[in-house]
Parts: C-alpha cells; sequence; structure tokens
C-alpha cells in the first residue's frame, strides 16, 4: 500500500520509550482475543487484567459515570458529599412516589394505607417477626429493608395516592 | 532444549508482501525471531508469530509468570515491539498479550476460519491510527500550598487551619473544575479529526504514579494524514488552566479498535 509514507516517522516516537501503564493497559486489555491452544483463558485474563487494575487503573468510574465522575465522588470534593447527598435522598423520595404511583393504581385507600403504615411500622423494627402477613402488608416489609428515610416517603404518599386517583377521574 | 510452540503477535495485512522483511532481526518475545504464518496461498491476510518456549508458555507456567511483573513486562513490550514494527508498515489488528498456539499450523488453522472478518476490520482501520489522550487533575496538595498567609495572623490557630484547609478545597474544586471544561474542549478538538473513541479505565494504580490524578483517559482512532493536527489542537485545548494537564500519546497501533464495537464475544473458529 502506497499511502503510508509518513508512517515511519510518527512510528519512531512510540516504541520502547512508551509507558508501561499505557502499554499493558493495550497488550492486556484490548487486542483481538482469540482462544489459543494454551489455555490461559478468557477467565484467567479477565482475573489477571483486574488483578492488574490494582496496578494500572483501579477505578472504573469515568467510564461508568461520563466525564464528571469526581463530582459524585465524596472524597473529592466536599461539594460532592452534599450533593451526593441530596441526590440519594430525591433518589429515595422519587423511588417511593414510584412505588406509590404504582400502588395508587392498584390498591389504595386511604384506610389500607393506614394499616400499611402501622405494618410497616413492626415490620421496620423486627423485619423477621411478621408471619402470614396480609397481601397488604407484604410489600411494606420489602421496603423495610431500603432504609427508614423510605418511610417519611412513604407517609407523604398517603395523600397523593387518593388524591391524584380523584384527579383522573374529573 | 525445550519445545518450542507458537506465538501469535497480530494479524495484519500484507498486500506487498514485504512484512516478512521488516520483521526480520527484530527481536520478539523470549528474544525469538519473528515471521509470518499465510493462509493458502494468495493470502493478504498473514499473522505474525515466533517460537517462545514451551516450559515458559504452557498453562501453569504462564499462569504463574503473568504474575511476575518483571516477566510481564518484558513480553508485553516485546509484544509491542514487534506490533509498533509491523503497523509502520501496514494495518494490524493486535491480538491480546499471550495468544499461544501449540505450532504454526493451528495458526493457519485460526486464520483460515477468520480471514474474512480479519479483512473487513482490517480494511476499516486501514490508514487509521490510535491516540490516546489522558487528562490530570494536578491539584494543590497541601503541601504546595504557602504557610498561612498574613491576613490569618489575627486567627486562632485553630481558625487559621480551618481557613486554610478550606482555601486548599477550593482550589481542589477549582482544578476538578477546570478539568471538566478542559475535558470538554478536548473533546471537542478530538471529534472534528477522531472517527471514532473509546474510553478506557483511569489509571490510578501504583504504575500510573505521576504528577496529578488522571481523570480522563481515552483512546480515538484518527486517520493517519490527522494525527499531528489531531495531537497539536488537543495540547492547544488545556492551555490556560494550569491545574490540568493533559497528555497525549501516539500513534499507536489501533489496539482498542481491533475488535469491531459490536461484535459478538467470542466466535470459536470452525473446526
Amino acid at each position: 500500500m502506497g499511502d503510508y509514507p509518513s508512517r515511519a516517522g510518527p512510528y519512531s516516537g512510540q516504541g520502547s520509550s512508551a509507558n508501561l501503564a499505557d502499554i499493558l493497559e493495550r497488550v492486556l486489555d484490548k487486542g483481538i482475543v482469540i482462544a489459543g491452544d494454551i489455555q490461559i483463558n478468557l477467565l484467567d485474563i479477565e482475573l489477571l487484567t483486574i488483578k492488574l487494575r490494582l496496578l494500572i487503573a483501579s477505578v472504573d468510574k469515568a467510564k461508568e459515570m461520563g466525564i464528571d465522575w469526581w463530582e459524585h465522588d465524596p472524597s473529592l470534593s466536599s461539594r460532592a458529599s452534599e450533593g451526593s447527598r441530596s441526590l440519594r435522598e430525591e433518589n429515595r423520595r422519587l423511588r417511593a412516589e414510584i412505588e406509590a404511583l404504582r400502588e395508587g393504581e392498584e390498591l389504595p385507600r386511604a384506610e389500607d394505607e393506614e394499616e400499611d403504615e402501622d405494618v410497616y411500622e413492626e415490620a421496620n423494627e423486627e423485619a423477621d417477626e411478621e408471619e402470614a402477613p396480609p397481601a397488604a402488608a407484604r410489600r411494606p416489609s420489602h421496603t423495610s429493608r431500603t432504609s427508614r428515610p423510605a418511610r417519611t416517603a412513604r407517609t407523604k404518599r398517603a395523600e397523593p395516592g387518593p388524591r391524584r386517583k380523584r384527579r383522573d377521574e374529573p | 532444549m525445550t519445545e518450542a510452540i507458537t506465538y501469535a503477535y497480530a494479524v495484519a495485512q500484507d498486500a506487498e508482501g514485504s512484512l516478512e522483511e521488516a520483521l526480520s532481526g527484530l527481536p520478539g518475545v523470549a528474544d525469538g525471531p519473528v515471521h509470518l504464518v499465510r493462509a493458502g496461498h494468495r493470502g493478504e491476510v498473514v499473522v505474525a508469530v515466533g517460537p517462545v518456549p514451551e516450559q515458559d508458555f504452557e498453562e501453569n507456567a504462564l499462569r504463574a509468570h503473568l504474575e511476575d511483573l518483571d516477566w510481564l513486562e518484558s513480553v508485553a513490550r516485546a509484544h509491542h515491539r514487534v506490533i509498533e514494527a509491523l503497523a509502520a508498515r501496514t494495518t494490524v489488528l493486535p491480538l491480546r498479550l499471550a495468544t499461544v498456539y501449540l505450532d504454526d499450523e493451528r495458526v493457519r488453522q485460526m486464520l483460515d476460519a477468520r480471514q474474512e472478518a480479519f479483512a473487513e476490520r482490517l480494511s476499516v482501520l486501514a490508514a487509521h491510527t490510535e491516540w490516546g489522550v489522558k487528562i490530570y487533575v494536578e491539584a494543590p496538595a497541601a503541601t504546595d500550598r504557602p504557610a498561612a498567609p498574613p491576613s490569618d495572623a489575627d486567627l486562632s490557630p485553630g481558625r487559621a487551619y480551618l481557613s486554610h484547609r478550606k482555601a486548599q478545597r477550593h482550589a481542589r474544586e477549582d482544578a476538578y473544575r477546570e478539568a471538566e471544561q478542559v475535558a470538554q474542549r478536548v473533546e471537542a478538538a478530538a471529534r472534528s479529526y477522531a472517527v471514532d473513541r473509546v474510553q478506557h479505565r483511569v489509571q490510578q494504580g501504583e504504575l500510573a504514579r505521576g504528577p496529578g490524578e488522571n481523570v480522563i483517559n481515552d483512546a480515538y482512532l484518527v486517520p493517519l494524514e490527522y494525527g499531528e493536527s489531531f495531537r497539536a489542537d488537543v495540547l492547544r485545548s488545556a492551555e490556560g488552566l494550569p491545574g490540568v494537564r493533559v497528555e497525549v500519546t501516539g500513534p499507536w497501533a489501533p489496539y482498542s479498535f481491533a475488535t469491531p464495537p459490536e461484535a459478538e464475544p467470542l466466535k470459536r473458529a470452525a473446526p
């Protein structure tokens, strides 16, 4: 192929001078994987790569979270720790709301909700205690496993549920 | 004298038939010679291979060796050396380190089975190179900062310490914010040249020890003719922001792009 004349130039820069971390990253983690006859098989290579990440790159976050991942890492930014706390809270609230909406479709009656709440309280203290719980109680006992703030969210839920219903039926 | 088995380095396009010559005299893994395996008689797609001592590359030994960083480094550098030599001449698809066959004939069978897929990928990567772009935040460390400024003289030691800490923290936050800006600029600059990008894990381990903290570690696939412009433009993106450093490495053989993005995990060679 004739279109490689300029290649020799740029390439000479890399070679043996390249940083070992950069090389290992590429030769171990990139490139085509073909099972050879000597089976340091894929699993082994994966394990090895994981081990090497301790040497090279132990954090997968940049990839997962995009370029602003450090914003969410409390150890890197005090702002982030506040941010992530409120995020966590918001997340909880949103989950609870979704749950509420979901249940709102199926079985919310104001009374049920209260019962619900009571069982929830108990379940929260002694999750193992309940035997043959009524169908309505089953769900809360799951929720109890998450954490307390969910409860406040649930308390809120008791109102929006029915109200929403009403709005839907003019 | 121990038996030799076959270590496979890379798949390459050998349109002119001149690759063999490029490899002569080049020490491969375990200082062994490197030669080419061809499929059939007219294949332009070849596999670069070389003999390695069986005792070092049979399963258990290999597993043990791979834990040995010195051994690993020498194999990795040799592997890379061969791939670079090929990449200087033609398009290559690097194989992952330590792809080992019983003999050349087994490599030929593998090549026969996959020749078309290889050829297809080679044509996509022809006349492209890979560039690495890393962004580092050089957040001021505690020791980098001057002792408490004079205005702190009125403060009690405790308050002085706290205000000092606060200033440090702000400096760090600024640095991360700047890094984010740089990342956006780099991406914009890079996109105007690159045809593909993969994001690698950030380098954070012992080997990556260096000034600053690596927050972006990407690879871009760039047409050969834009390589230098790519490098220059990307480096320019960090100008004026002293807390952030951009490092461009390359050109590399297209390690990060050898496997097509949507490739199915592993097609076993047909029997």
